[in-house]
């Protein structure tokens, strides 16, 4: 295995990571499931790739500079979700997840007719324009914009949406704005991840970002354990890692890789992080939250044996 | 005393069952006032109309001489109204601190852009919500428990968190459904001391549904009883356990006391 070829699989894990990083907002804080974010890369890949490939190519792009693509991708997933978001947060749980499912066919379908961009034969033009530099430095920016937010009162405002919704309601959250907040972050995300894919891959075709890539997302999300951001870091790296370097075992691949994400959820079943960070302050939370746990249960034991003496 | 809440023929019906049944009172500025009522008399439907949680078929409610109907719950905490739940409704997940952290945050108003990117304002109002977080926890004798997940906490501590997440709203009307069910004597003997301790401290009104008399007769000035919808009596404790048809309500009447 040499160096390009590992740079390789660390820049489509590093691609992933910004997809799962949003999803996890999304999911593992609010608590809402989706099987249609790969319909926001789409939009963002589609969207991006029309910005800065060339005005000669066919499909013939706009030519603009990468940055207005990264921009622009992440704009339109995000506005897009706005309005999937109207029509459908307003549903119960498991009706929203049902409407991102839906939605993320309908874009492929799109895709696959519009013949202004590639339809259904793809968009070869993309210039490669996905550093490995630039990924790097843009999942540094998305895990800390994300680790900021989730430990503000907007972040903590999701999270209750997520532990208990009526709670939430009479706390005097907002939990519909909330839920539209995050659902917008996490399209911007999967929105630039798409950009990046593009012009990683520099082909894109509509069958990429189908149901499958949708749940991929998701598992990877649920691996990591769910209100992670370390679980998702480490959930995209191994996770989109995994199949690459079992290419090699073609025929075993899958039966692999679907043997170590049972594996994981059978033994961690809150995911490979269980909701815990891998920082010193997540560490010393979750040490905070042991030693409480056993001071309580002191507490109590004494006042049962203080009873019994009475 | 003006009244903080003014509740005129409240209606409410699911399906064919009238649920509440053109009620009206009032919760005075200042007053602790009692909901009572068997099983079924539409108690916690009352909460549930009052705080946005389900629309009145029928009524009005007034809070600080502003009608409430329509309004969605979040809107209404806003205004100041808030309550505990009869089925325990914690962040139980989270941590006994975080759970107020949480519910504190009216009192912040910086942005999403501001947190993200740690601004100032964000630094110091973020300071200023865990140090009342930490306040509140400590006068509610909680602080001990900071770090426990909610979820590990004793029952009746439970309880006692749901009420101080409620305070963290500042609220000017708070409503308990049932805030001493599984209490032994001794804890619902703390809670009452408690109840009367916060409105006098956090100046609030309070209105309680209990199943536990002495809390009820300990603690409401005033006391309103509910059956199967209706409003029967209301008034003093004395006036109301004198009343017949409160003693009708809850021993069942002669032909059904003779039929059984
Ligand atoms: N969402 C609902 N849909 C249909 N019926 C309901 C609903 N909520 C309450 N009810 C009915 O309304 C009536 C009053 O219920 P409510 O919960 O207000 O009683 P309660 O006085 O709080 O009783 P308890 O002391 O048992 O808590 C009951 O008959 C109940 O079954
Ligand atoms: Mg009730």
């Amino acid at each position: 295995m040499d160096w390009t070829y590992i740079q390789g699989i660390l820049m489509l894990a590093g691609i992933n990571m910004i997809a799962v990083l949003g999803l996890s907002l999304l999911t593992g804080f609010t608590g809402l499931f989706s099987f249609g974010h790969a319909g926001f890369m789409a939009i963002g890949a589609y969207v991006g790739a029309w910005i800065s490939a060339s005005p000669a190519s066919t499909p013939a792009g706009l030519g603009l500079p990468f940055v207005l693509a990264i921009v622009a991708g992440g704009a339109a997933a995000g506005l897009v979700s706005y309005f999937i978001g109207r029509i459908s947060l307003n549903l119960k749980g498991d009706y929203f997840c049902i409407a991102t499912l839906g939605f993320g066919e309908a874009i492929r379908l799109i895709f696959n007719n519009v013949n202004r961009f590639g339809g259904a034969r793809g968009w070869p033009g993309v210039p490669s324009k996905s550093s490995f530099l630039a990924i790097l430095i843009a999942d540094i920016v998305a895990v800390v914009f994300l680790a900021n937010l989730v430990k503000s009162r907007h972040g903590r405002n999701m999270i209750a949406v997520r532990e208990e919704e009526l709670a939430a309601q009479i706390a005097g959250i907002d939990v519909f704005r909330y839920k539209m907040i995050s659902l917008i972050i996490s399209a911007v995300y999967a929105g630039v991840a798409g950009v990046f894919f593009a012009h990683y891959m520099t082909f894109i075709q509509p069958k990429m970002f189908s149901l499958t890539k949708s749940t991929e997302l998701t598992i990877i999300v649920i691996f990591g354990g769910l209100g992670s951001i370390s679980g998702s870091v480490l959930g995209a790296i191994l996770l989109t890692a995994l199949p690459e370097i079992l290419r090699a075992f073609e025929m075993w691949r899958l039966v692999f890789y679907g043997a170590a994400v049972i594996l994981i959820m059978v033994s961690r079943p809150k995911g490979l992080m269980g909701g815990m960070e891998l920082t010193p302050s997540g560490i010393r939370k979750v040490a905070a939250e042991r030693n409480a746990l056993r001071e309580a249960k002191a507490k109590l034991l004494a006042e049962g044996s203080g009873e019994e003496e009475d | 005393m003006a009244a903080i809440l003014h509740i005129r023929d409240l209606t409410k019906q699911f399906g064919g069952l009238t649920a509440v049944d053109a009620v009206s009172f009032d919760v005075p500025e200042g007053g602790i006032v009692g909901l009572i009522g068997p099983n079924g008399a539409g108690k916690t439907t009352i909460f549930n109309l009052i705080t946005g949680v389900y629309k009145p078929t029928s009524g009005s409610i007034e809070f600080r001489d502003r009608s409430i109907v329509g309004l969605e719950p979040f809107r209404i905490a806003d205004m100041g109204i808030t309550r505990t739940f009869q089925n325990i409704r914690l962040f139980k997940n989270l941590s006994v601190f975080d759970n107020v952290l949480t519910a504190c945050h009216l009192s912040a108003n910086y942005s999403f852009a501001e947190a993200i990117l740690r601004l100032p304002r964000f630094r110091t109002q973020e300071k200023r919500l865990m140090a009342k977080a930490e306040e509140l926890l400590d006068i509610m004798g909680l602080l001990g428990y900071k770090d426990l997940i909610a979820n590990n906490l004793p029952y009746g501590l439970q309880r006692r968190l749901e009420i101080v997440r409620a305070l963290a709203l500042n609220p000017s009307l708070l409503l308990l459904d049932e805030p001493a069910a599984g209490m032994n004597p001794d804890e619902t003997e703390q809670l009452m001391r408690l109840i009367v301790r916060i409105r006098d401290d956090f100046k609030l009104s309070v209105l309680v549904i209990e199943h536990h008399m002495d809390l009820i007769m300990g603690v409401c000035e005033h006391i309103i009883v509910l059956n199967f919808g209706e409003k029967i009596a209301e008034g003093s404790a004395e006036e109301v356990s004198r009343h017949p048809q409160v003693i009708e309500a809850y021993l069942g009447t002669r032909e059904e006391a003779t039929d059984a």
